[in-house]
């Protein structure tokens, strides 16, 4: 069965700056695919394109067989979009905010009644959608932003970090509706930078940095590259050094990686626990109090930490 | 079609529920022609003129009958709502009063002001015209204007009578009818004709329609409130387009883009909600200001047609605006300038006439300016036919700067955040 997403080496640039650097990817109809990457990877930018907003300026890319920079009109009436920022009028209600973008998706009548009534089922907003946006939560605003993306049924669905800035209780609902529509048949293409989301929601997994697709799999395929290493995060306090330290780990017997985040030391090691001792002991020899430590086994995290050099937040 | 009549719907709904635009749109301007309306004593009594017993003081020293017919006027039955006159000897007293501010002002009407203009019999007719004075408050310009027009009126139907008086007298005599030495004495029977023909009619009034059966006085809220109308529609025009990048601002204009919907539809709605709440503001404005001030707008129809013409004017310099500028913040700035640069240039403050001729040039690239004269054509009792000049003029620079502004446009500029 041929993809309903093809993306063939995509290039987005920026004057002298490229976004997106040759990318190819395909997903397949009713899999969840994440493109995992820190801020500034070039994750938008490419749902950009892929929703035509953006032209590329080179590549191509094909959703259910329409190219997306000769078909556009083809490819909007298939795709629905929840982009990272809100794009909603704050002024208007749920219900009035549905309705309008339901009617430049073509829905009208009785079927747009349906539809603002089905979605506003869907994201628990029925009893609050004569409200205006505006006295929203940020988690409703998100609820409702993600409602505007399913109103006219898409085939394909990009969510651009649908849970940036939210609460955990709405992250935590915005992910079981992700799970819901993809059992509905819907093809979801996610973009996140927390390795838990796409751990959780994705069948596979397309890692972005500077631009570029540095690993593409399912998780256990991915993490596979890391073999069975596994990753030592001490938490240290906001004034220590956390760079002279991860340095200072790097000649430890067993240590492969050793990289300093914001108030984190990050090792991977063949066995966390045999290096422990010495990794507490060079702590305390440069007078560097550890607050806490986690043991991790092998994930995405480490994948991205081990092809990069950095963690994901960096 | 249909998606472009929704985003501009849309558009009204959102500018109705913004509690600080609406304050800006239909309340800054109803309160301004409010407050203007009690500086110029237009609501201070039931009048319908607005403006009422205005102060003047009149120094007569001419013995003739222009003189007379000038004092009598002011006097007359007719302009008792109007004009307060006090008749003094001394024209400098008269002026010293003005200048203490109690007059709007002083008309001085010099010795020999008839004779120079209805030689009498073995005078000699060839020498100047003697000039009335009118010496004008400055703190009460509207006032002072008012009296000015009057006096203008009565000397332009003098002068009219005068020449023609000299065209039928040297006919006459061409003719054979008359002999020369009879002139003098038929010239001064047709000068206290011509006097007393001067104030018989109401020298503020005007005919409507051919028959001259009717006639409407001219209101001067009538001015005001069109002018402040037409000052706060460029605030709304350049509101309006600044929406435009509002919305790229906050998502929703990409989120259009990649809908369904082409981008010359989404401009073309963007520039339609513009548009209808402009027409909505007018009409607002023009609906509350009959209520309220009983401003005799004109025929109903020409007033529609006008305020669709203003509001097509208006809204190519507010997309102009738009389409020039980088940011929301931009708009808001640039369109205050304009606004206000437009009302001074428009003649909403300040009375065109006052001003150097080239004002009068320039003002003719304001909406502001056509609008007014559209409306003071209405007023005066103008139809929707003798728009002519305002409606093509409003016409060519909304079409003008709707073209240029759409060559500022294009779908990469509006995508961008």
């Amino acid at each position: 069965m041929p993809p309903i997403l093809e993306v063939k080496e995509l290039v987005k640039k920026y004057g002298d700056f490229t976004a997106v650097n040759r990318v190819s990817f395909d997903i397949q109809e009713g899999e969840i695919f994440s493109l995992l990457g820190p801020n500034g990877a070039g994750k938008t930018t490419t749902i950009s394109i892929l929703s035509t907003l953006y032209s590329p300026n080179g590549g191509e890319a094909y959703i259910a067989g329409h190219s997306v920079t000769k078909e556009p009109m083809a490819v909007r009436n298939i795709i629905g979009v929840v982009p990272q920022d809100l794009a909603l009028y704050e002024d208007l209600t749920a219900r009035e905010n549905l309705a309008f973008w339901g009617r430049m998706y073509g829905l009208a009548g009785r079927t747009l009644e349906t539809r603002i009534n089905e979605v506003l089922e869907q994201i628990g907003l029925s009893d609050k959608a004569r409200q205006r946006v505006k006295t929203y939560s940020g988690g409703m605003k998100r609820r409702v932003n993600i409602g505007v993306g399913l109103l006219h049924k898409p085939k394909v669905l990009f969510m651009d970090e649908p849970t940036v800035g939210i609460d955990p209780q709405s992250r935590r609902a915005i992910l079981d509706s992700v799970k819901d529509l993809n059992k509905t048949g819907m093809t979801v293409l996610y973009t996140t930078h927390y390795m838990e989301e796409a751990a959780e929601l994705s069948d596979r997994v397309g890692i972005i940095d500077h631009g570029e697709l540095i690993a593409l799999g399912t998780q256990a395929e991915l993490t596979q590259q890391v073999g069975k290493d596994e990753t030592l995060i001490l938490h240290i306090g906001a004034d220590e050094d956390a760079e002279a330290l991860a340095k200072s780990l790097k000649d430890i017997p067993g240590v492969l990686q050793a990289n300093a985040t914001d108030h984190e030391v990050t090792v991977i090691a063949h066995q966390a626990e045999e290096i422990l001792a010495p990794v507490v002991g060079r702590a305390n020899e440069r007078g560097i109090k550890i607050h806490s430590l986690d043991i991790r086994e092998p994930n995405l995290e480490a994948v991205f930490l081990h092809l990069t050099g950095r963690a994901l937040r960096d | 079609m249909k998606k472009t009549f929704l985003i501009g719907f849309k558009d009204l709904k959102l500018i109705f529920r913004d509690r600080a635009a609406l304050t800006f749109m239909l309340l800054a301007p109803f309160l301004l022609t409010l407050g203007m309306g009690f500086v110029t004593g237009a609501l201070s009594g039931g009048s319908t003129n607005g403006i009422e017993q205005i102060p003047l003081l009149i120094v007569n020293q001419d013995d003739g009958q222009l003189g007379l017919a000038l004092v009598e006027l002011f006097e007359s039955e007719e302009l008792a709502d109007l004009a307060l006159p006090t008749t003094v000897a001394d024209p400098e007293a008269a002026r010293l009063a003005v200048d203490a501010d109690e007059a709007a002002a002083a008309i001085i009407i010099p010795a020999g002001f008839s004779n120079s203009i209805i030689p009498q019999a073995g005078q000699d007719s060839t020498g100047a015209v003697v000039q009335l004075e009118i010496y004008k408050n400055p703190t009460r310009p509207v006032s002072a204007g008012v009296l000015q027009s009057i006096l203008e009126e009565f000397i332009s139907r003098v002068e009219t009578g005068r020449i023609g008086g000299e065209v039928v007298l040297t006919h006459l005599l061409t003719s054979g009818l008359i002999t020369p030495d009879q002139i003098p004495e038929l010239a001064a029977e047709m000068g206290q004709e011509q006097a007393s023909a001067a104030w018989e009619q109401p020298a503020i009034s005007l005919n409507a329609g051919e028959s001259g059966e009717t006639s409407q006085a001219f209101n001067i809220m009538a001015y005001m409130a069109p002018g402040m109308a037409l000052l706060f529609l460029m605030f709304t025009v350049s509101n309006g387009g600044r929406s435009i990048l509002a919305e790229q601002a906050r998502g929703t204009l990409p989120r259009l883009l990649i809908s369904p919907t082409g981008s010359a539809q989404i401009l073309i709605g963007k520039i339609f909600g513009v548009y209808l709440t402009g027409v909505a503001q007018m009409l607002i404005l023009i609906v509350t200001g009959s209520l309220l001030f009983d401003i005799q707008w004109g025929d109903p129809l020409g007033v529609l047609a006008l305020i669709l013409a203003a509001v097509f004017g208006a809204t190519g310099w507010g997309l102009l605006i738009t389409a020039l500028a980088r940011t929301p913040g931009q708009v808001s700035n640039v369109g205050t300038a304009i606004m206000l640069t437009f009302g001074i240039l428009g003649g909403t403050f300040v009375n065109m006439t006052m001003l150097p001729p080239y004002f009068l040039w320039l003002s003719k690239i304001t909406p502001n300016a056509w609008g007014l004269d559209g409306f003071t054509i209405l007023a005066r009792g103008g139809s929707l036919l003798e728009l002519g000049a305002p409606m093509l003029g409003l016409f060519v620079m909304g079409t003008v700067l709707f073209l240029v502004a759409l060559v500022f446009f294009n779908r990469r500029s509006m995508a961008q955040k």
